[in-house]
């Protein structure tokens, strides 16, 4: 990245960085408080799966906003960046007003950045690094402002720029699966002059950002501009399409596309294997959240149908345990209950889901762990027996270790629990490549520099090479998956 | 896309589609299926691909007006297009030679049975097919199986074809006469169960092929859970077919359960 550093030193010494720079005392900017993202009402929101809970910063807030930043010469927020978004140049953009400008920057990028300014965790990325917080003062919000960037153009009636296009050289490759990942290869790809053709097994283009992230997080329409923007850039689009099965690689081969990015994610729900998981009103995370999410199930007019309950528990602390917990709010659940083995301190999701669950009303049973479902009439679960938990030592993820209390054990009655204790890779793309190497866990083993996979022409990112992280993360290896890719493919045929 | 060029009625409530669907009929296996959705708000539903024509890119799918949409679905008419359709999906059949194997196919189970009776026959084996259904007018595709099988068992349940009996009853007759090497029954899960069982009797290795709940069909959900020798599969990516002897019919049997008042108040509906 060091060349990218010197990029940025020079574009911050372009005089309009400096004379904005002079214009305000460093002391006014670090006067001014952290802005508060504008949100709708818990009471109001928890209406309908379909309402975003934040609803974006003003035009005045966000200059206030990019006026905090002081334009730091050693700007380390960028480190933060797993797609290494050149953030000063943005923010600064928008303090001076030019907004296109700030939005032009971030889809140098990011194919992504309306999706990344709503879910990145930014309080452990590029604001864990913003030099307020070694002043004992809150970041920069620069989620928010890359929000209001992305949005600026949509929310403006202003046609979307494209990024800048180099010739196109006619070269043929796949990306597997299309989620933030795939999509974040594809655009580089495009950018780059590669036909690039998108295959998706299910009948929605956009994967975890479709079937996974609820609407009042992430709505669809955000997600569709974003691929209405990369199919402007040349991306082709197939659905229904399972790469291995419908098409092998090697058909795939001989209709000529020469390379394959492999981001067919982390879709595989774990399950705890414990007495009375398979009883009905137990399910995954990923069942519930597509059956809301993808099929609609929270509409009167889809057909797929999700069970509902007055006591809702779901098992987890990430993302998308809140996720879940605060879909079966909106579903009608009277007590929605997140039970965590960890306490709050050690739950990996993003601060301000948690806060906004709570708001919610949903309630925590932290340092409790389930250890059995129990079944009521039917079949279906009706108690679940959870042990109470204490924190021991820290284990090797640096988080202090849950331990049981012997003998602590409650009941709870429950009508409906979702397990969201995490996935691993899908093995149905690896499987039909068996001479490609695996790890242990079925991931697929990259080069860390170009994630090229152990077959010269299979690349791989995401949750398959991860076996479960963030949105941006897997942005991040789609980007050095598409370099690492260009430079084999112009050394093997445009040499 | 998708468009469906053939349907005919097979039984009262049994119905054939032929679709196109050219790049799934090159690629198809015995014991694949697809999913399907009939239009932008439909459920995804698996269906067993039973039969392919590779040179005029169809697939064959036989569907039973069961709930709401698979009544939805059965209404379709020739020319009408399906919304989405993905796969081959599953794991094929395991088909080899063995040398007497026995087919058990109960109802609208005939249907994925076909594709597998075939295979068994075209790789050399003597191919023994016991077919029960309530009554006469519901066993579907006789001449079909009766090409690829060695010997026809029809069983009735009234006795108004063939034998009067269940499935099992069939099966029965076969193991007491002969060897069996291997044996698959496909229908309804309760018939899986209890031919299962008999042929547990005369440890004869049995395979069934599940109709469990799914939503994606490629490993993402786990509603296709199903407990084989104690421990959880996924109908979906581990199966569909399953080694009959260990599968925990009494799960499946309750988890197909799991969405019945919803489809009860769907189905009233229509």
């Amino acid at each position: 990245m060091s060349d990218m550093n010197d990029i940025f030193a020079k574009d911050r010494e372009e005089t309009w960085r400096e004379e904005l720079r002079n214009k305000t005392p460093m002391k006014e900017r670090t006067a001014i408080e952290r802005v508060k993202m504008n949100e709708i009402a818990p009471a109001e929101r928890i209406k309908s799966q379909t309402i975003e809970v934040n609803t974006g910063l003003t035009k005045e807030q966000a200059v206030l906003e990019a006026t905090r930043c002081m334009d730091c010469p050693n700007h380390p927020c960028t480190e933060g960046c797993p797609v290494g978004i050149n953030i000063p140049k943005f923010v600064k953009n928008i303090e001076r007003g030019e907004f296109e400008e700030a939005a032009a920057t971030l889809k140098e990028f990011s194919a992504l950045p309306a999706v990344c300014g709503r879910v990145c965790p930014q309080e452990k990325q590029c604001e864990s690094k913003c030099t307020y917080l070694k002043m004992k003062k809150p970041a920069v919000a620069i989620g928010y402002l890359e929000r209001f960037a992305a949005d600026y153009e949509r929310l403006n009636g202003i046609e979307p720029k494209l990024p800048k296009m180099e010739k196109k050289n006619g070269i043929k490759v796949a990306a597997v699966g299309s989620g933030p990942s795939a999509l974040s290869f594809a655009g580089d790809m495009a950018k780059a002059g590669y036909d690039v053709t998108v295959f998706e097994a299910l009948h929605e283009i956009g994967g975890v950002l479709k079937y996974g992230i609820p609407e009042f997080r992430l709505p669809n329409s955000i997600v569709d501009l974003e691929l209405a923007n990369l199919s402007k850039m040349g991306v082709k689009f197939e659905k229904n399409f399972v790469v291995g099965k419908t098409a092998t690689f090697d058909d795939l081969k001989a209709q000529g596309f020469k390379a394959f990015y492999v981001g067919s994610g982390a879709g595989f729900p774990n399950f705890m294997n414990i007495p009375g998981e398979n009883l009905n009103g137990v399910m995954s995370s990923n069942e519930y959240l597509t059956r809301v999410n993808l099929m609609g199930a929270n509409r009167e007019d889809t057909d797929t149908p999700v069970l509902k309950g007055k006591v809702v528990v779901v098992v987890g602390g990430g993302n998308t345990a809140m996720d879940s917990v605060r879909t079966s709010k909106r579903l009608g659940a009277d007590r929605s209950i997140i039970v965590y083995r960890r306490s709050r301190d050690e739950m990996p999701a993003r601060l301000e889901e948690v806060k906004h669950a709570e708001e919610e009303g949903v309630e925590f049973m932290t340092l409790h762990n389930p250890i059995e479902y129990i079944a009521g009439e039917n079949g279906r679960v009706a108690k679940v027996r959870l042990q109470k938990m204490e924190l021991g030592e820290p284990d090797a993820s640096g988080r202090r270790r849950p331990v049981e209390i012997p003998g602590a054990i409650e009941e709870l009655d429950v009508d409906i629990v979702v397990v969201a204790i995490g996935v691993s890779p899908n093995p149905l793309i690896p499987s039909c490549l068996p001479e490609l190497k695996q790890g242990k866990k079925g991931t697929i083993e990259v080069n860390p520099e170009s994630n090229q996979a152990s077959m010269e022409e299979i690349f791989a990112g995401g949750d398959i090479v991860r076996g479960g992280a963030t949105v941006i993360l897997a942005m991040g290896d789609g980007r050095r998956a598409a370099a690492g890719m260009d430079k084999y493919l112009k050394e093997k045929y445009l040499k | 896309m998708y468009k469906i060029v053939e349907k005919e009625q097979l039984s009262e409530n049994v119905f054939k589609f032929i679709v196109e669907a050219p790049l799934i009929a090159k690629s198809h296996k015995p014991g694949n299926f697809i999913i399907l959705r009939i239009s932008e708000k439909g459920e995804r539903m698996p269906l067993t691909i039973v039969d392919t024509d590779k040179e005029k890119g169809t697939i064959m799918l036989i569907a039973q007006k069961v709930g709401y949409s698979s009544t939805k679905f059965c209404d379709m008419k020739v020319g009408d297009c399906l919304t989405d359709l993905v796969g081959p999906l599953g794991k094929p059949t395991d088909i080899k030679k063995v040398g007497t194997f026995l087919a058990l196919g109960g109802g609208v189970g005939n249907a994925p049975l076909l594709p597998i009776v075939r295979g068994f026959k075209e790789a050399g084996n003597r191919v023994i097919t016991v077919l029960a259904a309530r009554t006469k007018s519901l066993i579907i595709l006789e001449d079909e199986l009766r090409k690829y099988s060695d010997e026809v068992i029809i069983m009735t349940d009234d006795g108004s074809y063939g034998n009067k009996g269940n499935v099992t009853v069939g099966a029965e007759m076969v193991m007491k006469r002969e060897k069996v090497d291997e044996c698959i029954a496909i229908g309804p899960a309760i018939m899986m169960k209890f031919a299962a069982l008999k042929t547990k009797e005369y440890n004869v290795p049995t395979q069934c092929s599940l109709n469990t709940i799914m939503v994606d069909g490629t490993g993402m959900c786990g509603a296709c859970r199903v407990t084989v020798g104690g421990k959880t599969k996924f109908t979906c990516v581990d199966g569909p077919e399953f080694d009959a002897h260990q599968i925990d019919f009494d799960e499946m049997l309750s988890r197909l359960r799991c969405y019945k008042a919803e489809e009860d108040e769907a189905k009233a509906k229509l």
